[in-house]
Formats: C-alpha cells, structure tokens, sequence
C-alpha cells in the first residue's frame, strides 16, 4: 500500500501543506453563517473607519439639529412615518431634537468598536504577558501572577467599573472607559495562556533551543509564542463581544461617553422612554449593537472551532 | 482537610482586605466634599472644619481607612463628645445622604435582589441546562441548530432590550402581567411571584442563553470520554449513562460559572433593577453613585465582593468533597 501510495505521488508536484492563514480563511468562508458575520464585521469596521465621510454622504453632522423633521405639535415627534425616515434623513431623526439618526449611530459605531478594540488590545497583551510568564517561569512568578489573576477575578467588575467611571470627572471619557474596561478583563485569558504556556515548555523544541543558548525572551517570543498564537487570535475574537456589551451597558447607565458624543447604549438609553411612541428610534441602535455583538460571537466561535479544536472548554 | 480551610479563609480575608484598600482609594480621590455637602450652603469655614473632623475626613487617608477596618469588626463611635454616635458591630458608617447606618441599609434591601438573583437563577438553570444537554445528546440535528441559533442571539441582546421588550409585550400589548413592584414574600408569596415574574424572565433569558452554550460544550465533551463508551459497553441503560456519568462530569465547569454569576447578581443586579424600578442592592447602589454618597458606595462594593468571594469559596469546597485530588 505505502509503495503504490508514493509511486502514484512521484508523478505528481509534491503538496505543500496549505499555509494557516490561507486554510483558515478557507474554513471561514465554507460555512454561510460565518461568511455572513464576516461580511458584517467588515461592514462595521468599514463604518467605524469612514464615520464622519458617511456622515457626510448622509448630509448631516450627529450634533446638527433639524427642527423641520419635528413636529412641535406632537410634542416634538419626528415628522412622518417609522420615526421620520425619508430621502433626506435615512434612519429618521430623533424625537425633540431632529437629529439625524443615521449619522448618530455611524458615529457611535466609531465610538462603540474603537472602546472595544482598545479595551481588547489592553486585554490580550497584558493577558498574554501575564500568562505566558506564569507558565513558563512557574514558581514564585506564577504564584505571585495566578494570585493577582484570583483578585482581579474577586472584583465584583461591573460595580467597579461604574464607581471609576462616575467618580473621575475631567478626562478623556474614551480612554479612561477603555482603560477601565480593560483592567479587569485580562485574567481570562491569561489563564488559557499559561495554561497552553506550561504544557509547552518541556517540549522538546524549547528545550533544545534552551539547549543551543537561547535567552528567554528568546523562547518566549521564538518558540512559545507562535505555538498558542491560534487559542489567542480564537479568545481574542470572543473577547470582543463583551467588550461591546460593557461600554454600551456603562453608557446606557450614564456613566459612560458623555453627549453629544454618542454611542449605542446611550442611544438606546434615550430611546427607551420612547419605546412606544416613536419604535424606531429605539430599534435602530439596538439592532446596530446586536448585529455588532452577534457577528463577533459567530466569528469568534467559528475561529476557536478552527484554531483551538479541543482545549480551553472548561 | 482543615488545612485546606484554614487557607481559604487566609486568603479570602487578604482578596477582601485587597478590594477594600482600592475601593477606599477610589474615593479617597473622589472630587466632591461629602462635608460641604452636609454642611449646607451657608457654611462658615470654622463649621465646615467642624464638620469634617466630625467626619473623619481631616484624617490622613491610612488613618481614615484604618477606623474604617476596626470598625467593621468592632463597631466605632464617630465624632466625640455628647453628639458622639455609636456605630455598633458591623460597622460600615452612616449614609451622607440620609444619616442611616450603611448595614441597615445594605440588609433592607438585600431581600429584594436576593428574589431577583435566585428566582431568576432557577428559571436560567432550568432552560440552560435543558436547552444545553439536549442539544449536546442531538448533536448535529435540527434540534441542536435551532437551540444553538437561538441561544447566540438572544445571549447577543443586551438585557435592557429584552426588558424592554419584555415590558412591550407581555405588560402593555397582553396585559398579561401587571408592571412590576415589589412585594415582600413574606406578606404575598403570590404578589411577589408575579411581580418578579418581569425581571426574572429579563434576566433568565440572557443567562439561560449563555449557560446553554457553556452546558452543550461540556457535555459533548463529557460524553466522548472513554468511561462513557466503557459504561455503555457494561449495557448499563442510556439514561443512567447520561445522568450518572455523563451529567455528573459536565457539570463541573457549569458549576463554577453559576457560583460567579449568583454571587455578583445577589448585590444587586444594576441594570435589570433599574430598568424595572426594583428598590434592590444595585438600586442602591445606583443612587449612592449619583450623591456622591461615598459610605454606601463603598458598602455596596465591599457586599458583591464578599459574595463573588465566597461563592468562589463554596464552589471549591464542593469540589473538594467531589473530588479527593483538589484537597492538596
């Protein structure tokens, strides 16, 4: 059998294993689910990218009132059906103010991602650090690390996060609410880390560039770091939903951005006394968070399906 | 065994320690004057020193937080002399804002998110779980699909649309349900019930979805063990295949997360509560916030930290008596 098996390929170019970006990205399109959130985790960012540019195709600044979409009779409602949706305002406006609903949410979709990819970046690389150093060191360094992951994870978060974000009053809302969010995420996947870190530093590749006079930080970013590149790139995907979550859920509290920069929570924060009223002003921001949140989950699910098919499940 | 505990306990007291510290500095960095504020408008500066030793707050901040630990464990008297008040055993100081004692505060409204945390946490486990080991016993079917779509969409709604949603459909198309407001259990359990019926629904839906996910992993994983095929080999009955061996195993990470989940939501769900109108811990909490009222801020911090603590507590001592290996 083995013999035939290699005459039959001799005659053949040999096969190159097909590169992981490539296979990957392959898997990812083979399933329309996944194809779907991919399309709209491009849009989204495309939007995020090009807020003010489709802001202005839309022919409205998100800050500029229109008292003629408003009906000062009706209490301020948007003129005309589904929230005053029109060639001119495309998701309709807001109701009191006239503000255009359209250019609103794409400016929100700027806020709300850039929050969220901040805050995940904070996250992996400090998860990352963390958890590579407890895992490969082990010893002191990771009980000192594993207990400081322990405390972070004790922190009843979201009650903290509100306190910090009401308490501190004149800075930059942005970064304190992506430095905010992003303190207490990292334990997560600092755990997967050091856990994918320690069952790797006896293999015997690390021992043999050990071996051959390899520093640490030499193994660490050579040989161990490339090795569980896939569990993080699956987390980080999974991270991201969250993230969305909390800057909306903390914006539609209050404590987050403050107007007139907007974001989704706070929208919907807005809309929610108008639910029955004037639907769609509440029904755009939420869809355009729930879209958001749900593409990233599919995403993610997909990639850890993929680039993690048995471990990190418990 | 006990040394296991003794441990535990050492450790739960330096996390808490650690979160208080943090908390007391947050504060400590906080803008507004408590004492100007309870002073009034028309204050005199000789007064408002007056009222900040009465306070505490001309202390350095160590000695402000070290009255503060002592009094948690032994109960203080603020301020001196015949308005001296006596602050009796769990100590967490007095409320800026209304003058009462912070734990009275804290135990008054504790009922109320515990109806909500628990109520809420039966409903989720019953629909998660159910949802979830169904759909990892038909793995691939129809039915996994259906469960495994609906589960990542509605954990993708954020709970303040769901209750909205809720609110729309079942209180003010139907009429099914009256708008909620909270009745003791203890004056009508039936009140109660369908009070909470609301915010339950709210909250198990978001949960339920979350937990379905986690709970179909862990048991596809649990069923492709080798005990499993083992067991089914001995012929034992499908049943008690997937109930004594298969349930049991998968559990476990389940476990962890809902002794996470309830810890954090018994002080006070922040978002549901204030959504409905529920006058629970999170409410609290919420109000504090927005009077700078710093002792019950830090009371209601100090609250969820000690339930994540020792849920995290009561999680691993299951553990242990589950499973002999943790034990060392």
């Amino acid at each position: 059998m083995a013999i035939t098996l290699n005459t039959s390929t001799q005659a053949d170019p040999p096969v190159l294993p097909e590169h992981p970006l490539r296979s990957t990205s392959r898997k990812l399109w083979s399933d329309w689910g996944t194809r779907t959130a991919l399309i709209a985790v491009a849009l989204l960012i495309l939007t995020a990218l090009t807020a003010p540019l489709l802001a202005r195709l839309g022919g409205w600044s998100p800050t500029a009132f229109d008292s003629r979409a408003i009906d000062p009779y009706l209490g301020g409602m948007p003129r005309g059906s589904l929230g005053g949706i029109s060639a001119e305002h495309w998701l309709g406006v807001e109701p009191a103010t006239g503000r255009d609903l359209f250019a609103r949410v794409v400016h929100g979709a700027q806020v709300s991602l850039l929050i969220a990819f901040a805050a995940t970046a904070i996250v992996v690389v400090a998860g990352t650090a963390a958890g590579i150093a407890a895992g490969y060191f082990g010893g002191r360094v990771d009980t000192v690390l594993s207990r400081l992951m322990d405390l972070t994870m004790s922190f009843p978060s979201l009650i903290f996060m509100i306190a910090m974000m009401s308490v501190a009053q004149d800075v930059n809302r942005v970064l304190l609410m992506t430095v905010v969010i992003g303190v207490f995420g990292w334990p997560g996947i600092a755990r997967i880390v050091r856990g994918e870190a320690l069952s790797l530093r006896h293999r015997e590749y690390v021992d043999a560039a050990r071996v051959a006079g390899s520093g640490s930080w030499r193994i660490l970013t050579r040989e161990i770091l490339p090795n569980i590149s896939g569990p993080i790139i699956a987390y980080t995907t999974l991270l991201i939903p969250g993230m969305i979550s909390t800057e909306a859920a903390l914006s539609f509290l209050g404590v987050g951005v403050r107007p007139p920069t907007s974001s989704w929570g706070q929208m919907i924060a807005e809309a929610v006394t108008y639910y029955e009223t004037d639907p769609m002003y509440f029904l755009i921001p939420s869809a355009f968070l729930f879209i958001a949140v749900l593409a990233f989950t599919v995403l993610g699910d997909a990639l850890r399906d993929i680039l993690d098919p048995q471990g990190g499940r418990s | 065994m006990i040394a296991y505990l003794v441990r535990r306990c050492l450790g739960v007291a330096g996390v808490l320690l650690a979160i208080c510290a943090v908390t007391f500095i947050i504060f400590y960095l906080l803008p507004a004057d408590p004492a100007a504020a309870a002073c009034g408008k028309t204050c005199s500066p000789q007064r408002l020193a007056e009222v900040r030793h009465y306070m505490g707050l001309d202390q350095p901040l160590w000695r402000q937080f070290g009255d503060y630990l002592v009094g948690i464990f032994a109960g203080r008297d603020l301020g001196s002399g015949p308005h001296a008040l006596h602050c009796g055993f769990p100590c967490l100081g007095y409320s800026y804002d209304n003058a009462l004692p912070v734990w009275d505060l804290l135990m008054d409204r504790l009922p109320v998110s515990a109806s909500l945390a628990f109520g809420a946490a039966c409903m989720w486990l019953v629909l998660g779980l159910g949802a979830g080991v169904t759909a990892a016993l038909k793995k691939g079917g129809l039915l996994d699909r259906t469960l495994m779509v609906t589960a990542v969409a509605t954990a993708s709604l954020p709970v303040y649309f769901t209750a909205v949603m809720l609110i729309y459909g079942l209180v003010r198309i139907s009429g099914l349900l009256p708008y909620p407001t909270y009745t003791p259990l203890t004056s009508d359990p039936l009140g109660w019930a369908t009070n909470l019926l609301l915010p339950w629904l709210a909250l198990a839906l978001l949960y339920a979805a979350m937990y379905a996910r986690q709970s179909r992993s862990s048991m596809i994983e649990a069923m492709a063990q080798p005990y499993i095929r083992t067991a089914r080999a001995k012929g034992m009955p499908a049943r008690t295949v997937v109930v004594k061996h298969g349930l049991r195993s998968a559990m476990m990470p389940v476990l962890t997360l809902f002794g996470m989940d309830l810890g954090a939501l018994l002080a006070g769900a922040v978002i549901t509560e204030s959504i409905f109108g529920i006058p629970g811990v999170g409410r609290l909490f919420y109000d504090a916030l927005q009077r700078s009222d710093q002792p019950v801020v830090l009371g209601v911090t100090l609250l969820a930290a000690f339930f994540i603590v020792m849920a995290n507590v009561l999680i691993d001592l299951l553990y242990a008596v589950i499973d002999p290996r943790v034990r060392t």
